[in-house]
């Protein structure tokens, strides 16, 4: 490889509070245009913007979570520009002092572990929205419309720093970003719906090269594939240049999923002059130390943390313990379940095979089921007692989670409780063997799948209710009379 | 971290008609010839005057990028915020109705060129 | 004497003896704004119908022995760059010709709720921008005392109507002189209260950390009335500040014994007319006479002022007007194919050509390479200033100076000339530079023209601007005299 990428990443997260940064409107998703707006988020001559305490509150827990510094006193700043989904035409943000600065986030690729430096986290207001007619996109529309819906809605911006070097490690950074905001509460981070959004600032140099190159901004990566396919696509591209001897352009680019390129999005256009300055609306944020460390105790476990333990303390191979942190409220779900019951790759099994099977089938979450871990772990501990068998656990789990009763309950209504006793067992099997007179012959000749057979329909005969040991103990013995 | 504004060296006093015409495009302004010529003459005279508070030392002054002040005239304020709560607006339909453009609750604006 | 000619506590003395009614207060301020205002044109838009409804509401109120407020029944104008719900609100620029505000203003809400009657909206200086009210998209107002020059400005409008008696209380705003020169040219009392302390929520802005909203008066005693009606903490201004407002009626006390007044070197000297210098030091003179000590102190950062503020305010004022594109509200131009041809036309034809000059240098002085030169430098001279009123402040109560270094001039006068109008505030702007509160009270007069005393205080001490400015009042008669209308 004569070339390495140098990638930078900037991200912004919508941010879960119940009202936009500087207004009371609702910051909710998904309202008929223009009914979720205001004189302030509007842009009418004569309002004033003021501050959502709870932004800063989960700027800051994210700063923390981040291991960055929290800075002293942070500045709002209005960012010039005109554009008809910006009703001031300028947009508040913070440029000089950030309310973060520095942190990291490790990342592991392929194994490998990786350090990405974040260089700072600031605030800022969402714009609007366009619908552009007589067209699919901007191209050749006819004219377009506003919904002032989505301005005001609250931003977080996170930078990194250029550490990045290959696509796939830009794909694993924002999946685990997202997942450390999904776990912080702040962010619900679904790309697809834009609560969380990429941009890219790609540049490749010769391996060894202190200098950057000349770097492009990528733009439109719309899922984690995206990423990684866009930057490839990018690298790819100055790469074929830098080799046929052209020089890279300074400039903004949009990618394409469906033809997996970018193109530039203004190519004659002068870099923006965005005016920067205070903005005077607004006082400056100079959180306290009490405020940060209140802060900092509402951040429970990491994810990263989280799969530690559940490698380390409880012995989970990385599959099932990558599985579990990936759904923080499955993870929380199964700690609770952990503290009554001790078997951890049991449990993990359960959780992430036929309780996540359900959930998915259901498109629901754990959260919306009406079970609790004791009853959960009920069940287990009847499974473990081999009062009721696997297979009809199974059955019995999908009926607890349904109903919400206790199994002891689901269990004694459908008599679902496993036969050990011989006696029960011997009428029914005398009848399965009467009825399967070629299995016998087979099995007694010395095919083994043959008493599988008969185990599979004295099965179905009680209903999965036998218990599979006792009843191949005394269909061995019946059928060596 | 002034990046941005890497200049520190000031500019001449004369503001030429290329400076007027770049500075009506950042604040989307239409001026007409007229106009231009006399801009570039009075911007040039008002920021000649202006110019006199270099004679100021502010080598070891902070900016007042924010009033106000406290009871004392000394405390900056800081720190205010509003609880995040949802507050319904009352005035929905008049903050439409004044679109110059309606179309479908939507304010319509012309094409916008590429 | 009619109605309209009373002060606002006057009017509340005899609401509350019930020897009048609202509904007469009202008929009496609209048949003299019938009479004079052809000739003042101090309004924009007069709520004939809705004032007189209002008045018989409050009437109602009154009768059913509920408790009144200073307020209560009193005509109010409201200048035109403050939203009115429902009511046509210009800043007297074309680009909102047609705008009808969603929401009041908060200061508006707050005298509605004190049971007040706006009469109107008043005329300005397109977007508060000028000196003269010249500068308004519409129409020129004419100071009552010469009809022939001009009101002053920004707030001409609400200046003219108090001098007039076309309302008994007025609405301006304050961004480098706009309440208190007016009030100067017209004669009449203007105050611009600390920053913070007054909500801007509703004012349409100019420069935001300059801003102020104040009141117009008669006197001074309807102007503590007035400020403590309209004072107060804000939950929708960030910068308006959490303090109580106290009573300003209790600071109406006529004695300045030992008071210490320090009375501006630098805005004696140069540039200031001497007859104007005369009344100001007669002033002076006379609160010495009083048992104040009168001293000479300097200020010599104050002189920058005037190139401080048109570096930082026409900045500020330059992001402020960038919502004005025809997209939400207002006028849209019909020259309008593409988005950008929409907004080089809205805003080629809606704004005035003081307006266009002032976002021209503003844009300009924040644009890349020039940030540090000029808008981080000005605030930087800010600072220089407050630290000079800081230090006089150590040693004096109050400062005074004269408001404007002339009176009224003539209309049409400064029209050519950007530059020389600018020069005129050079008495009023340090004190929005520094965000503190200053008054402008008459003391005189030059060819018949009105001359005004500025009285400074430090930050919230607009108890001591009320104790030197009524007491000089009350010991002497300018305030008593009106122009022949």
């Amino acid at each position: 490889m004569k070339y390495e990428a140098v990638i930078g990443l900037e991200i912004h997260a919508q941010l879960l509070t119940e009202s936009k940064i500087f207004c009371g409107c609702s910051a909710k998703f998904g309202a008929a245009p223009n009914t979720n707006i205001c004189p302030v988020c509007t842009g009418q001559p004569g309002v004033l913007p003021v501050l959502n305490k709870k932004v800063v509150e989960f700027a800051i827990k994210t700063g923390l979570a981040l291991k960055g510094n929290v800075a002293k006193r942070s500045i709002f700043a209005r960012k010039n520009y005109f554009y008809p989904d910006l009703p001031k035409n300028y947009q508040i943000s913070m440029y000089e002092l950030p309310l973060i600065v520095g942190g990291h986030l490790d990342i592991t690729v392929d194994g490998k572990a990786k350090h990405i430096g974040i260089t700072r986290v600031h605030l800022e207001e969402d714009a609007g929205k366009l619908v552009h007619k007589g067209a699919a996109g901007l191209k050749g529309s006819t004219g377009s419309l506003v919904d002032f819906n989505r301005t005001g809605v609250p931003l977080m911006e996170i930078v990194t720093e250029p550490d990045i070097r290959s696509p796939e490690e830009a794909k694993v950074f924002v999946q685990e970003l997202r997942n450390l905001l999904v776990y912080l509460g702040v962010c619900d981070g679904n790309m697809e719906e834009g609560s969380l959004r990429c941009d890219a600032n790609i540049s490749i140099r010769k391996v060894g090269q202190k200098e950057l190159g000349t770097k492009t901004e990528v733009k439109n990566m719309n899922s984690f594939k995206s990423v990684q396919k866009a930057i490839e696509a990018e690298i790819k591209r100055q790469t074929e240049m830098l080799e046929s001897g052209e020089r890279i352009v300074q400039e903004t680019r949009l990618f394409d999923d469906t033809t997996g390129t970018t193109t530039p999005m203004r190519s004659k256009e002068e870099a923006h002059d965005y005016r920067y300055f205070p903005e005077p609306d607004l006082v400056p944020v100079e959180p306290d130390r009490k405020w940060v460390d209140e802060i900092s105790k509402t951040i429970t476990e990491l994810p990263s943390a989280k799969k530690t333990r559940l490698m380390k303390d409880h012995g989970l191979p990385e599959l099932d313990a990558n599985v579990l942190t990936d759904d923080k409220a499955l993870a929380d779900f199964f700690d609770e379940c952990l503290k009554l019951y001790k078997n951890a790759k049991n449990l993990s099994n359960w959780m992430i095979g036929d309780l996540t099977a359900y959930l998915k089938a259901k498109k629901i979450g754990i959260k919306d089921i009406n079970i609790t871990s004791a009853q959960f772990i009920e069940m287990l501990n009847l499974i473990d007692k081999g009062t009721i068998s696997r297979n009809s656990a199974k059955g019995i789990m999908v009926k607890m989670l349904e109903g919400g009763k206790s199994v002891n309950d689901i269990v004694a209504e459908s008599g679902a409780t496993q036969m050990f006793d011989e006696n029960d067992l011997i009428p029914v099997t005398a009848e399965v063997i009467k009825n399967n007179p070629r299995s016998v012959t087979d099995y007694k000749g010395g095919k083994e799948a043959a008493l599988s057979h008969l185990m599979g329909q004295v099965m179905k005969a009680t209903k999965g209710r036998a218990n599979p040991e006792a009843l191949k103990t005394l269909l061995v013995k019946e059928l060596r009379k | 971290m002034s990046i941005k504004y890497a200049h520190s060296i000031i500019k001449s006093m004369k503001v030429t008609i290329k400076d007027v015409e770049h500075v009506a495009k950042l604040a989307r302004l239409g001026l007409t010839e007229d106009e231009k010529k006399l801009f570039t003459e009075q911007l040039s005279r008002i920021l000649g005057y202006a110019e006199t508070i270099n004679k100021l030392d502010t080598k070891n002054v902070s900016p007042t990028s924010h009033l106000p002040a406290g009871r004392h005239g000394a405390i900056p304020m800081k720190n205010v915020f509003r609880v995040d709560k949802f507050v319904p607006c009352e005035d929905l339909k008049e903050i439409v109705a004044n679109a110059p453009k309606e179309d479908n609750n939507m304010f319509s604006v012309p094409r916008i060129m590429e | 004497m009619e109605l309209f000619e009373l002060t606002a506590h006057e009017l509340h003395a005899k609401l509350d003896r019930k020897e009048t009614s609202a509904e007469e207060i009202v008929r009496s301020v609209l048949g003299r704004i019938s009479k004079v205002e052809n000739s003042v044109s101090a309004y924009m838009t007069i709520n004939i119908d809705e004032a007189i409804i209002k008045a018989k509401e409050i009437d109602e109120y009154i009768a059913s022995e509920k408790k009144i407020t200073p307020l209560t029944g009193i005509p109010i104008a409201i200048k035109d760059n403050m939203c009115t719900r429902g009511i046509l609100t210009t800043a007297s620029s074309k680009i909102l010709r047609n705008y009808i505000p969603p929401y009041n203003a908060t200061v508006v809400e707050k005298i509605l709720q004190a049971g007040a009657i706006p009469i109107g909206k008043t005329n300005l200086d397109e977007f508060a921008m000028g000196s003269s009210t010249e500068n308004s998209a519409y129409k020129v107002t004419r100071n009552p005392w010469n009809l022939g020059t001009v009101p002053g400005g920004s707030s001409g409008g609400s200046a003219a109507c108090i001098a007039a008696n076309e309302a008994i209380l007025a609405f301006g705003s304050d961004t480098g002189g706009s309440i208190r020169q007016p009030a100067s040219f017209c004669g009449v009392v203007g105050l611009k209260p600390t920053y913070g302390r007054v909500s801007r929520y509703g004012l349409i802005a100019f420069a935001s950390s300059l801003d102020q909203i104040g009141p117009l008066t008669k006197d001074v005693t309807d102007a503590a009335i007035f400020l403590n009606a309209m004072a107060g903490h804000d939950l929708k201004d960030s910068t308006s500040v959490d303090l109580p407002v106290p009573d300003y009626r209790k600071s109406l006390i006529d004695d300045v014994k030992n008071l210490k007044v320090g009375v501006i070197k630098e805005l004696l000297g140069e540039g200031i007319g001497s007859s104007v210098k005369k009344s100001i030091l007669e002033a002076a003179d006379l609160l010495k006479k009083l048992g104040a000590k009168v001293e000479e102190v300097s200020m010599p950062t104050l002189k920058y002022g005037v190139a401080t503020y048109y570096l930082l305010a026409t900045a500020e004022a330059s992001s402020n007007l960038e919502r004005y594109d025809g997209v939400k509200y207002g006028h849209r131009s019909s020259v309008a194919d593409d988005l950008i041809a929409m907004y080089y036309n809205t805003r080629r034809e809606g704004f005035g050509p003081e307006v266009k000059r002032r976002i021209m240098l503003g844009t300009y002085v924040l644009s890349a390479g020039y940030y540090d030169a000029y808008y981080l430098k000005a605030q930087k001279v800010r600072t220089l200033i407050k630290n000079d009123f800081d230090k006089a402040f150590s040693k004096f109560d109050c400062l005074i100076s004269p408001t404007a270094p002339s009176p009224a001039f003539k209309i049409g006068e400064k029209v050519d000339d950007p530059l020389s109008m600018y020069l005129s505030d050079i008495a009023t702007i340090p004190v929005n530079l520094a965000g503190i509160p200053a008054i402008s009270i008459p003391c005189g007069f030059v060819n018949d023209l009105p001359v005004g005393l500025q009285i400074i205080g430090k930050a919230f001490s607009e108890e001591m601007l009320f104790r030197v400015a009524y007491t000089y009042e009350q010991n002497t008669e300018w305030h008593k005299r009106k122009p022949k209308l």
